[in-house]
């Protein structure tokens, strides 16, 4: 288990102090694929910077199972990293290179060579052992960064963008691979991205951060569909922003209305709802299209465009906002609507998020 | 067919024909005075200097034998032998010393930020800009029997009278390295800037400690420069003039004092040029022992 505990990194060079973690708190479970996501300059790698040992906070604690980080230098933690630009030793082989951390350790040269080829045979990288790093292509030099990381066994793995530097349908593969490798290993996994489609598809839990704050953490779903601000809203998928009249909260649900007089259930924030005008965040494949009469929201149909799995309808509601629709094709269907149509959305009940301001 | 290879002939004559002025410049100014070195080296010594056209093999003998003035036995030229020694083993000892001054100044200049690595060069450069003899003399006043260091440690009271260093072997090796120490530091620089530090993060993360990272990461990946450096550093050291003229005192000659000597006072030229072809003999063989050792140093192996 690793705790982060308020910790603040404050860089001071040439210019203005930048504040690159702020009052950062979080705790990262045994075992764990945890995701840091957020934009660049969001502090995401300064973090994992910073429980690696590469930076010192500026306040805070970080520990490891109880047992203070910050005191040790980075060769004394038993955490490993994989580098964004895989930092492979290209004057050692791929061999020598999934050893060297264990080398470093001073195992005997039986165990080391025994661990060498574990690790080699689990990247699939055994033919490819007494190759230079630079005769090999970038997915490869992917995985032998990812077994040279794995090998000297760490209590923590931390992964900055591993998979920014592959082409797309290599990091598909590459994706799968390292959740086969985190449940392989039952190593806690940290891993930083700005992809937010990889976030989700990867993490057991996602930290949203931005300027230097972490804003929310959970699991993919609960982040996707219940994000607790307007940026993680955004980050993360596309997101309808409505503004509309918060009128009553019980417990987890709450009533708001829209500008169309028309009232709705849908989902209150975690803490601080209080009535009067907030944002409700309703994502474009939750809604559906259904005729005006009745509906919630109505409006005019401005655009429709086909994506092949999916359509979007581009709307202008009655009020004035923008709201986009998405909706699931199915084969040989026929386009019923047109452009201009008077159309109605409907939004399922419970579905919309009302944001924390 | 036939237009096809004249115009490949004439494209290759013009190539040659492009090539001339760097084939004057190998043949006039290389091959040429190497090949009269070589000639001289086997005439017979002129009475004024000079020589004349007689073959003879004697000034090779002298490099390294001398006949005994009075029972006219062959033995080995002891005077010549100690000089050859002696500058060997202070090139060597001048190609030590500068690494390990100018290894950590390049690590140190490598690891400032971008907009601060010119100025830091610039304090390496400036000496480089003095004359020679300028900054020979300076050494001199510094470790001279009144000079600035032994003032300063006798007014201090750590001795009582001052330490001889000037006329020494290690006034030599200080001049050299001084001299030379740029010429170490960068080739150093120069690989050290291409170098990706992530990968020395890299080789602390994976439990190496600092020393280990040094060598096992860092060293190894601007190793070209090291032997670079030191070719630079050993080779002008080995042929070095002022520096053992000046801070030896003329009482620890090396191989180009010796050669001066020849071609000056000794008025031997047949001698002076077996000993330059010597010295450039030293070089070859040294340079080609180094880099091999150097190159195989970090062989390949598993695990």
């Amino acid at each position: 288990m690793i705790e982060i505990d308020r910790v603040t990194k404050i860089f001071t060079g040439r210019g203005a102090p930048f504040k690159a973690l702020d009052d950062v708190s979080v705790t990262i479970r045994e075992n764990e694929f945890f995701t840091l996501l957020g934009p660049s300059g969001c502090g995401k790698t300064t973090l994992l910077r910073v429980i690696a040992g590469f930076e010192a906070p500026t306040k805070g604690q970080v520990t490891l199972e109880g047992k203070d980080l910050v005191a040790l230098p980075p060769h004394k933690r038993p955490v490993n990293t994989v580098f964004q630009s895989y930092a492979l030793f290209p004057h050692m082989t791929v061999a020598q290179n999934i050893g060297f951390g264990l080398e470093m350790q001073d195992r005997p040269k039986a165990e080391v060579k025994k661990t060498v080829d574990e690790m080699l045979d689990l990247v699939r990288m055994t033919e490819m052992a007494d190759r230079k790093t630079s005769e090999i292509s970038g997915g490869q030099q992917q995985r032998v960064a990812l077994a040279r990381a794995l090998a000297p066994r760490p209590r923590v793995l931390l992964l900055d963008e591993p998979l920014s530097a592959l082409d797309f349908k290599l990091r598909k593969d590459m994706q799968i691979e390292l959740k086969r490798l985190q449940s392989e290993t039952g190593i806690t996994f940290i891993f930083v991205t700005h992809d937010q489609e990889e976030a989700l598809t990867m993490s057991d839990r996602i930290a949203v951060m931005n300027a230097g704050e972490i804003r929310q953490i959970g699991g993919p779903r609960d982040i996707y569909d219940h994000p607790a601000e307007r940026f993680v809203a955004d980050f993360i998928g596309d997101t309808n922003f409505l503004t509309v009249d918060l009128e009553a909260v019980e417990g987890e649900g709450a009533t708001v209305r829209f500008a169309s007089g028309e009232a709705l259930q849908v989902r209150a924030p975690e803490s601080g709802a209080t009535t009067g005008k907030v944002t409700l965040a309703i994502r474009p494949e939750h809604a559906s299209l259904t005729a005006p009469e009745g509906a919630v929201l109505r409006g005019v149909l401005e655009n429709i465009v086909y994506f092949g799995t999916d359509t979007h309808y581009h709307i202008t509601l009655d009020a004035g906002d923008r709201f986009v629709l998405r909706e699931q094709n199915q084969p040989d269907q026929t386009q019923a609507r047109s452009i201009g149509d008077a159309v109605g959305v409907h939004v399922p009940v419970s579905v919309g998020q009302v944001l924390r301001d | 067919m036939s237009e096809a290879v004249s115009f490949q002939k004439r494209a290759a004559r013009r190539r040659w024909f492009l090539l001339t002025p760097a084939l004057v410049v190998l043949l006039l100014a290389a091959s040429g005075p190497l090949l009269i070195v070589v000639i001289y080296s086997f005439l017979t010594p002129g009475d004024y200097g000079g020589v004349v056209w007689e073959f003879s093999p004697n000034a090779w003998f002298s490099v390294v034998l001398e006949r005994d003035f009075f029972t006219e036995q062959l033995g080995f030229a002891d005077a010549h032998l100690s000089i050859l020694w002696r500058s060997v083993k202070l090139s060597l000892m001048t190609a030590a010393l500068t690494f390990a001054l100018g290894f950590p100044t390049a690590y140190f200049i490598a690891t400032r930020p971008a907009h601060k690595r010119d100025f830091w060069m610039l304090l390496i450069m400036i000496p480089f800009w003095t004359n020679l003899l300028i900054r020979t003399f300076a050494i001199m006043e510094l470790i001279r029997a009144e000079g600035t260091v032994n003032s300063f440690l006798l007014w201090t009271g750590v001795i009582n009278e001052p330490i001889q260093m000037l006329f020494t072997e290690f006034a030599i090796l200080l001049g050299m390295s001084y001299v030379y120490l740029p010429l170490m530091v960068l080739p150093i620089y120069a690989s050290m800037e291409r170098f990706d530090f992530s990968l020395v993060e890299a080789g602390y993360d994976l439990y190496g400690s600092r020393w280990r990272v040094l060598r096992r990461v860092i060293f190894p990946l601007v190793k070209p420069g090291v032997i670079a450096g030191s070719i630079l550093v050993f080779v002008p050291s080995l042929g070095a003039y002022v520096a053992p003229r000046v801070l030896g005192g003329g009482k620890q000659l090396m191989l180009g004092n010796l050669i001066e000597l020849q071609f000056g006072a000794g008025r031997n030229w047949p001698v002076g040029a077996a000993l330059s072809l010597t010295l450039l003999l030293i070089v070859t063989v040294a340079l080609m022992f180094y880099v091999r050792a150097a190159g195989n140093e970090e062989g390949p192996g598993h695990g």
